[in-house]
């Protein structure tokens, strides 16, 4: 893939001087069959932004998302996460995903660990909280998802959307500086997709910069700053959502849209 | 029945036909002409075959080979002025197993419902009313009266002290001690078997603890080098020799001295590499702090007693006089003990990054299991002595335990390895966004879902080993079968095999089954799913 064909340009967000927290610059990943995933795709996050990352399956914006934070490597080019680069240095992968929260598509919670439990792992051993100061914070966040009742049972007691808002209440325990979001509504039931957004809806109102990865037309409208669209490994199109919805630019984003609206 | 869609569906259980027993047989057992002669023809075998056998138990059987000798079949060669120190182990192991049914049940209204008061007056009823049991009364009421009270103060301690568990597992830990010393005796001056375990243990929770609370400085001026190099070749010297000094003392001083010393600059050269590369080798310099930390304490502790002169406590009872049921026990507690660890290292290294360890554990594994458990056996037992003069060689308890714990390791390594590949792939995943890193990500969150996946396969895995032991008794230890084998030669009981095996295979399926129903229990007590 040649330069002129990449992405456009970077739009730099509309508040003067707001501070990167995530600076991608021509991310290139093949997979180990050769599989050319990524053809370099450069996007700013800024401080307090929700960015909505849309596209058709294979289009790699879950692969892309997940260089973020280290999950996937890339092999050209380079991501900088609140000013640390993410290359090899095991501490550096380490001390990013500290600050990089990211919810999946299938929860991913603990299955042998309580909900309190759960939440509470992470910042007990990897930021050496006291138990009770952990269990304080994941008590306030499962209130402010909405399950602090249900905090000693198990996920596998739960339905789906409460696993995925226990997922969200997990990654904000650790206190990250952006969210990453994999289709976290995607294996849900019609009727939980609801709760979860409301969570994520919330969570943009206090502020928390947020990259999503969803197909959820009515949330990337609602709460997203900015809408990214992802095909065949390649940024086409940037655009704040009005814009990208009622007037896209690019004429692929025309033919995705007319697919899912 | 029929339900009309207008009716709401009731709730609560599905409807059962109540059946009584003559309802039930006619439906199981009597529903054709063929299945009722099939279970006249049935009944009347089975009935034959109960009536036989009982007949040969009360009226024909010569229990003497059983009764009269009890106490071999328990202990083997044990010298009977020393029946109380076994005594005093079953004691405290079934005190240890009161207490902790009692912290297990803590949370239970009442311990001793009907079904465990009734299993308890049987094995009351069968000490007193067993002709073999019977001159050991006392100790054996004594010793169910101790689990039973074992049991009520575990569960108050339970209640009371939330870390009444850790604690338990802390006592059976160091119980494991107790046992070696209440058998063994004393064997500081004579043998450093003992000592060696003990060593290990201590050495192996100081160099854990080390590595996991003290950082790894860089270090990087020539005067600290030099001074890393001292501490290795000191270490490497006096610890490592002081390590291998039992295997290798048959050597000419001066060429044990020449080893010794290797293994210091060795020892010296891997701490200054180790402590001068970059941070990429942190877990390097980590896994370097347990060593160094085990071989203080491994090497101090080896001196201590030879230092002071010590020589106190029981008489020594040398482990060719151990036997019968509480060497089988032995056996196959420490071959479980260690083969666990082994195992989870294995089927770990064996899904290794590394290539080193990866081909490392390949081979072994599929090396050791290749190879029959009877052969590795025959090794330890017969070619060892073979090969090494005497004063080098381990002890044969010791050697039987090795042997077993390498065959069974390996076969445990393919079950925990077949557990971790049943963890999904999101689990390390999650774990490691959350900025866990690799060490942790394993130990909090994906071996304890494999392994609990594997229980079922783990325990199969402890029972085999468990009847393993048995091959013990052909390559020459007392163990239950080998004890057996020996009183068998004896002509008072020519012929008498099939009440001493009768026996024998009570015990053993006691404690295959015991084992069995454990993991079931555990795998209940850990399933969190819809609880």
């Amino acid at each position: 893939m040649t330069q002129s064909e990449m992405a456009a340009p970077v739009t730099p967000r509309n508040e003067v001087g707001a501070e990167a927290v995530i600076v991608a610059k021509d991310v290139n990943k093949w997979y180990d069959n050769g599989f050319h995933v990524l053809k370099g795709v450069s996007m700013n996050v800024y401080k307090g932004e929700v960015v909505v990352v849309m596209g058709p399956s294979g289009s790699g914006k879950s692969t892309f998302i997940r260089t973020f934070n280290a999950l996937e490597p890339y092999q050209e080019g380079s991501i900088e996460i609140d000013g640390v680069l993410i290359a090899n240095d095991l501490k550096d992968i380490e001390a990013v995903r500290r600050e990089v929260g990211m919810v999946f598509q299938q929860f991913n919670l603990f299955p042998h660990l309580t909900v309190l439990q759960n939440v509470t792992l992470a910042p007990i051993w990897v930021r050496r909280w006291p138990k009770a100061k952990a269990e304080e914070i994941a008590m306030r966040l499962l209130d402010r998802v909405g399950i602090a009742e249900q905090a000693y049972k198990f996920p596998g007691q739960m339905s789906g959307g409460q696993q995925q808002r226990v997922a969200i209440a997990r990654s904000l325990a650790m206190q990250p500086k952006v969210m990453l979001f994999d289709e976290p509504t995607s294996a849900l039931d019609p009727e939980m997709v609801r709760e979860v957004l409301d969570v994520m809806r919330n969570l943009a109102k206090d502020g928390m910069t947020m990259v999503c990865v969803t197909h959820e037309v009515g949330f990337a409208r609602e709460v997203a700053d900015r809408v990214v669209l992802m095909d065949g490994g390649v940024l086409v199109e940037e655009n704040t959502p009005d814009e990208f919805f009622s007037n896209p630019k690019e004429e692929r984003s025309q033919a995705f849209l007319s697919q899912i609206l | 029945m029929t339900t009309t869609s207008s009716r709401p569906i009731e709730r609560g259980a599905p409807r059962v036909q109540k059946t009584g027993p003559i309802a039930w047989s006619q439906k199981h057992l009597f529903n054709s002409a063929f299945n009722s002669v099939l279970t006249v023809v049935l009944i009347g075998i089975l009935a034959y075959a109960a009536y036989s056998t009982l007949v040969w138990g009360f009226t024909q059987a010569p229990w003497g080979v059983v009764t009269e000798n009890f106490a071999q079949f328990m202990v083997g060669l044990y010298p009977s002025a020393f029946y109380w120190r076994a005594w005093a182990i079953f004691a405290m192991v079934l005190a240890l197993a009161g207490l902790s049914w009692g912290i297990l049940a803590r949370n239970q209204k009442k311990i001793f419902t009907v079904p465990v008061l009734i299993g308890f007056g049987v094995a009351a009823l069968l000490l007193i009313a067993l002709p073999m049991t019977r001159p050991y009364l006392a100790y054996s009421l004594g010793s169910l009266a101790l689990l039973a009270g074992g049991a009520v103060a575990g569960q108050s301690l339970g209640r009371q002290y939330p870390k009444a568990a850790t604690l338990i597992s802390g006592g059976w830990f160091i119980s494991y001690f107790a046992v070696l010393y209440l058998l063994g005796g004393n064997t500081f001056t004579n043998s450093l078997f003992y000592l060696v375990v003990i060593q290990a243990g201590l050495g192996i929770l100081v160099g854990w603890q080390l590595a996991a609370r003290v950082g790894v400085p860089a270090v990087t001026k020539w005067l600290g080098k030099l001074g890393l190099l001292a501490i290795g070749f000191v270490l490497g010297y006096y610890v490592l020799g002081n390590l291998l000094y039992p295997i290798l003392g048959g050597l000419p001083y001066t060429v044990f001295l020449g080893i010794a010393a290797a293994l210091g600059i060795a020892l010296g050269l891997l701490l200054v590499v180790v402590f001068t590369a970059p941070e990429t080798v942190h877990s390097v310099g980590k896994v370097v702090l347990f060593l160094s930390g085990f071989a203080i304490v491994f090497g101090l502790l080896g001196w201590l007693p030879q230092l002071l002169g010590l020589d106190f406590g029981l008489t020594t009872v040398r482990t060719n006089s151990w036997g019968g049921l509480t060497l089988t026990l032995f056996l196959a507690i420490s071959g479980i003990a260690l083969c666990f660890p082994a195992g989870v290292l294995l089927a770990l290294g064996r899904r290794s990054k590394l290539p080193l360890i990866r081909a490392f554990s390949v081979t072994y594994i599929e090396l050791v299991r290749g190879v029959p458990l009877i052969s590795i056996l025959f090794m330890g037992q017969v070619l060892i002595p073979l090969f090494l003069p005497e004063g080098m060689r381990p002890d044969p308890v010791v050697r039987a335990i090795i042997g077993l714990t390498i065959f069974s390791s390996a076969y445990l390594a393919e079950n925990v390895r077949a557990g971790l590949q049943a963890v999904p792939q999101g689990q390390s995943e999650a774990a490691q966004s959350l900025g866990l890193n690799k060490p942790l990500t394993m130990s909090l969150i994906v071996l304890p879902q494999a392994l609990k996946t594997a229980i079922p396969a783990i325990v199969g895995q402890f029972i085999s080993l468990f009847q393993d032991t048995t091959l013990l008794g052909i390559v020459g230890l007392l163990e239950l079968l080998g004890m057996t084998r020996n009183l068998l030669a004896s002509p008072k009981y020519l012929g008498d095999f099939a009440p001493a095996y009768v026996f024998i295979g009570a015990i053993y399926w006691v404690f295959c089954y015991g084992m069995s129903y454990g993991s079931r229990r555990v795998e209940e007590a850990l399933n969190t799913d819809l609880r």
